[in-house]
């Protein structure tokens, strides 16, 4: 019998490789005879293209071909889908100006691929590049969500004269208004939710091969869900067979989001490999990562809270811009929309809450998910709004949470989600006492004595994972399933490969899984595989984003074992000669309940691919068993977390002295796991409050942060260590009681450093700092607060 | 035009005629084939391409390869001993310091300089000594606890 593996810091499995640099990333892979791809892109964030003269590229040495949009349209490459339809306030359907994967008359935003060169080597190609000559007649170009709308801007696209992808709202609005209308105080805010870029360390790449035995194609790539990425470019863009197609991901190098989606750059090679005859590798430079990968958040947003005099939530009211970018990114329109504002009610029982956001186009790369993916604009409102409404209200900012609390499960919001439980007071309470929170005011006086203001943050967040049920994202405009699939492959001998949907990209599947399914099958966790990444090796799968994969993708693999495990039972009855009603199944064997007769799993296995003695009247040989599983509801992962900073008031410096988090992500399967993931996502969430912004020039429209010199992505010395913690809220209603961890530390952390830094200068008179709260930002508050 | 080039790569003498142009990153990665080193920005500012020349800790993206002419090159794949995993890669698996694993052999092969020049770092000085290693993925949190225990395995 083994340990439990459930609930067990096991080691990763994974990490050997890592660790011994046999890794394989996408550009680690090399194919005989592969080609070199690179993309000429646009210097302009807005301009026609009048002409382009490719001959002395196509005849520069090594050069083997220079295929341009014309080449795509007369090939009748589609343009890039966007799955997800949104429907207007007026029951239309959102502006869907068509993406091409290389720029046909005009480009939009700099950076936007224009031409590829594909030559023997990567430095022939880039030479070659050099050569083409673009005759552009520029446009004026629109960038800032706040200027989209002003009477003059730029349209983007001719389709959408005002800039106005859609105008989507939720909410009752006559009853928001009303409670407002009698309230005792209105708590106002206006907030930058700053545009980030994702910086997954290994940039995109992809390696495309056509075989013309077989008419068939490989695609290696940097992706998070390699079926979606088939299915996409297959049925939508290329026109291509499905099963003819191979998408594999093969180790991928953080995602964060910013490899869901289909990109131009994959398109082409996959397209280029068949026409040149060759495989064609493209492998992004950092630049080009900063340039055109899928950017995040960029909301514009104005929120009002409504209280009565105890404190007591009565109405949210919020207005949201949100950039698009300049074409709609694979899933960009429900972001701000079905992944935000649902979420505004948070842990709170705010009775009436009201929403509308719209969604704008700009001369910037297209904006999708990005680490929490609307959730942490939407905790960043709410908890900026409580934090702020406490102090107006001269309420201790733990208590006026307390006061709202949902306390009562399953809790319907009033904006469409239904939570099926939680502990809000458990973490809460759990944070003040790691933080030391009654311990502050001890500490902000020792920091006053050495000219230091410390402040003290909270941030009580809630977020929608385990995406989703699939008739209720049907419902509100998700053009696919989002369920999850699995395989449970058993050998004769006993030993097992698992092929899951979900895709790891550094959140350990290949251990947590492997628990799950050692500790229930009760046999060593080396004799269990997990396999994931490849469309020709996997049934199917919708890949891994929305913190999904144990919730959703676990439970395909629960699913699947149950079937295991009752066609093990009949097979186990036959041998024992006994009723399969007696056979339970337990320390990895199946046993006639009351007796000592049993058989163990590798036993059963073995008869089931050796079946001399076996009911083949009745039942099939062999033991495999496939599962697909579509989630009843969300998950509701919940969480406390609290930051304590240092603010030097002479040169308005932060320092994050204290960072606490404790969460209930449900079941814990692998603590250490589930603490990494944390950490992770604090350091993108701290980042995104002190560091991270995304600058584009507004009339250029050139971007101005595209490097790591211009882009402060935090580094090891501009963090603390953590201290986090778990509190476990099983899930109602998926068999392994799990909620999803991966995007906890980004929703959570940025309303707390934020609220952490207010606090710090409140006494001054600060009300507010817009993200990134760089120095220079804390430094002019401060002299403006000081100046009255 | 090309050049030759010969240098030891982790204990192998190698020599290869390649263009003057060719860094020292694309030299192990496309002509010896050493993939573990990593690019990932180009421009030397997130280490994930960090390899030791002459025992120090380098960034192979901001070097060519012909400035390594005669030099002792390590990378992640020359620091196991006879199938035994360095003392430094064994801490950043115990305590959990890598997770996509993009950035882990630069962050491996810095913290094995950081370890050799200062056999017991603080916190401070380990965070201060990464300052140039990226990891998107970690936090840094438990990185930094591995090179804690991975300096100390390596006194022993």
């Amino acid at each position: 019998m083994n340990a439990p593996l459930i609930g067990q810091p096991v080691k990763r499995k994974e990490d050997l490789r890592f660790l011994t640099g046999s890794g394989q990333f996408t550009d680690d892979i090399a194919l005989p005879g592969q080609a070199r791809a690179y993309f000429l892109r646009s210097p302009h964030a807005h301009a026609r293209i009048r002409s382009m003269d490719i001959e002395p590229a196509r005849a520069a040495p090594g050069v083997v071909a220079v295929l341009t949009g014309a080449d795509l349209a007369r090939a009748k490459v589609g343009a890039l889908p966007c799955g997800w339809l949104i429907t207007d306030v007026n029951g239309k359907p959102m502006k869907e100006p068509p993406r091409p994967a290389l720029a046909q008359d005009k480009v939009r935003y700099v950076g936007e691929a224009v031409a590829v060169v594909i030559a023997e080597t990567l430095e022939q190609a880039k030479d070659a590049a050099e050569l083409i000559e673009v005759d552009y007649e520029a446009l004026p170009a629109v960038t800032r969500v706040a200027d989209a709308r002003k009477p003059g801007a730029p349209a983007v696209h001719e389709a959408a004269p005002d800039n106005v992808c859609y105008v989507w709202a939720i909410g009752d609005r006559a009853a928001v208004e009303k409670a407002f209308a009698s309230a005792h105080h209105v708590t106002a805010l206006e907030f930058v939710n700053n545009r980030l870029v994702p910086n997954a360390i290994e940039p995109r790449a992809a390696l495309a091969q056509y075989s013309p035995g077989d008419d068939s194609y490989t695609l290696y790539v940097a992706n998070q869900n390699p079926h979606v990425e088939r299915l996409l470019m297959t049925a939508f863009v290329l026109g291509l067979p499905e099963h003819k197609v191979r998408v594999i991901a093969p180790d991928v190098g953080g995602g964060f989001g910013s490899k869901i989606f289909l990109y131009p750059e994959e398109i082409v090679i996959t397209w280029a490999a068949r026409r040149i005859g060759r495989p064609v590798k493209w492998t992004a430079e950092r630049s080009e990562s900063f340039l055109t990968d899928a950017h995040g958040r960029d909301h514009l947003t104005r929120a009002e809270l409504a209280l009565d005099r105890n404190g007591k939530f009565l109405a949210l009211r919020v207005a949201t811009t949100a950039n698009l970018g300049a074409y709609l990114s694979t899933f960009a329109s429900c972001i701000p929309t079905i992944l935000y504002a649902t979420l505004l009610a948070g842990q709170y029982t705010t009775p009436a809450i009201h929403c509308e956001v719209t969604a704008v186009f700009t001369n910037t790369a297209p904006v999708d998910a990005y680490r929490g993916a609307g959730r942490p604009e939407a905790t960043y409102v709410v908890e900026r709004l409580v934090d702020t409404a406490a102090r107006e209200l001269g309420i201790d900012r733990a208590e006026i949470r307390r006061r709202n609390f949902i306390r009562e499960f399953p809790y319907q919001t009033p904006v469409a989600l239904c939570y099926d439980t939680g502990n809000y007071e458990a973490t809460l309470e759990e944070a003040l006492r790691l933080a030391d929170v009654a311990g502050f005011e001890a500490r902000r006086r020792e920091a006053e004595k050495r000219g230091k203001l410390r402040g003290l943050g909270f941030s009580t967040y809630i977020e929608a994972c385990g995406l989703a049920p699939s008739n209720i994202a049907g419902s509100l405009g998700a053009r696919a399933g989002l369920f999850e699939a699995a395989e449970i492959r058993v050998h004769p001998t006993g030993t097992v490969t698992v092929f899951t949907g979900s895709h790891a990209h550094g959140q350990g599947h290949e251990t947590t899984f492997a628990q799950v399914v050692a500790d229930r099958l009760g046999i060593p966790l080396e004799n269990v595989d997990i396999v994931h990444g490849d469309t020709g090796r996997i049934l199917f799968g919708m890949g891994t984003y929305g913190s999904r994969s144990i919730a959703v993708g676990g439970t395909a693999i629960v699913k699947a074992l149950d079937k295991i495990l009752a066609k093990g039972r009949k097979i186990a009855a036959h041998l024992l000669e006994a009723s399969e009603d007696d056979i339970e199944f337990r320390n990895g064997a199946f046993q006639v309940a009351g007796t000592d007769r049993r058989k163990t799993f590798a036993e059963v296995a073995l008869a089931a691919y050796v079946p001399h003695n076996y009911p083949l009247d009745r039942l099939e040989p062999g033991l495999n068993e496939t599962a697909f599983y579509d989630p009843a509801n969300f998950t509701f992962p919940a969480g406390s977390h609290i930051c304590e900073v240092e603010v030097d008031p002479d040169t308005g410096a932060v320092k994050v002295v204290a960072f606490t988090a404790v969460d209930d992500f449900g079941r814990v399967i692998n603590p250490m796991i589930v603490e990494g993931q944390v950490h992770g996502g604090l350091a993108q969430g701290i980042g995104q409050a002190l560091l991270e912004g995304c600058v584009y020039d507004a009339e250029s429209g050139q971007l101005l942060t595209g490097s790591f010199m211009d882009y402060a992505v935090p580094r090891a010395d501009d963090l603390p260590s953590f201290k986090v913690a778990t509190k476990e809220t099983p899930c109602t209603h998926n068999p392994l009681g799990v909620k999803g961890c991966g995007e906890a530390g980004a929703i959570g952390a940025p309303a707390a450093v934020i609220n952490a830094i207010v606090d710090a200068l409140a006494p001054l008179g600060v009300r507010d700092i817009e993200m990134p709260a760089t120095p220079e930002r804390v430094w002019r508050a401060i002299q403006a607060a000081k100046a009255g | 035009m090309s050049v030759t080039v010969s240098m030891t790569v982790n204990g192998r003498p190698v020599s290869a005629d390649i263009e003057p142009r060719t860094l020292l990153v694309q030299f192990l990665r496309d002509h010896l084939r050493l993939t573990g080193t990593h690019v990932g920005c180009d421009t030397g500012q997130c280490g994930a391409c960090t390899v030791h020349l002459d025992d120090r800790a380098v960034k192979s993206c901001l070097l060519l390869a012909v400035q390594a002419q005669g030099a002792r090159v390590v990378t992640i794949e020359g620091i196991a001993r006879d199938g035994e995993l360095h003392p430094m890669q064994t801490a950043f698996r115990d305590h959990h310091g890598l997770q996509c694993g993009f950035c882990t052999p630069g962050m491996v092969m810095a913290a094995i300089e950081l370890a050799t020049s200062n056999p017991n770092p603080t916190e401070e000085a380990i965070r201060a000594g990464l300052e140039g290693n990226l990891c998107r993925c970690t936090g840094y949190h438990n990185i930094v606890k591995a090179v804690q225990a991975g300096a100390a395995a390596m006194k022993r």
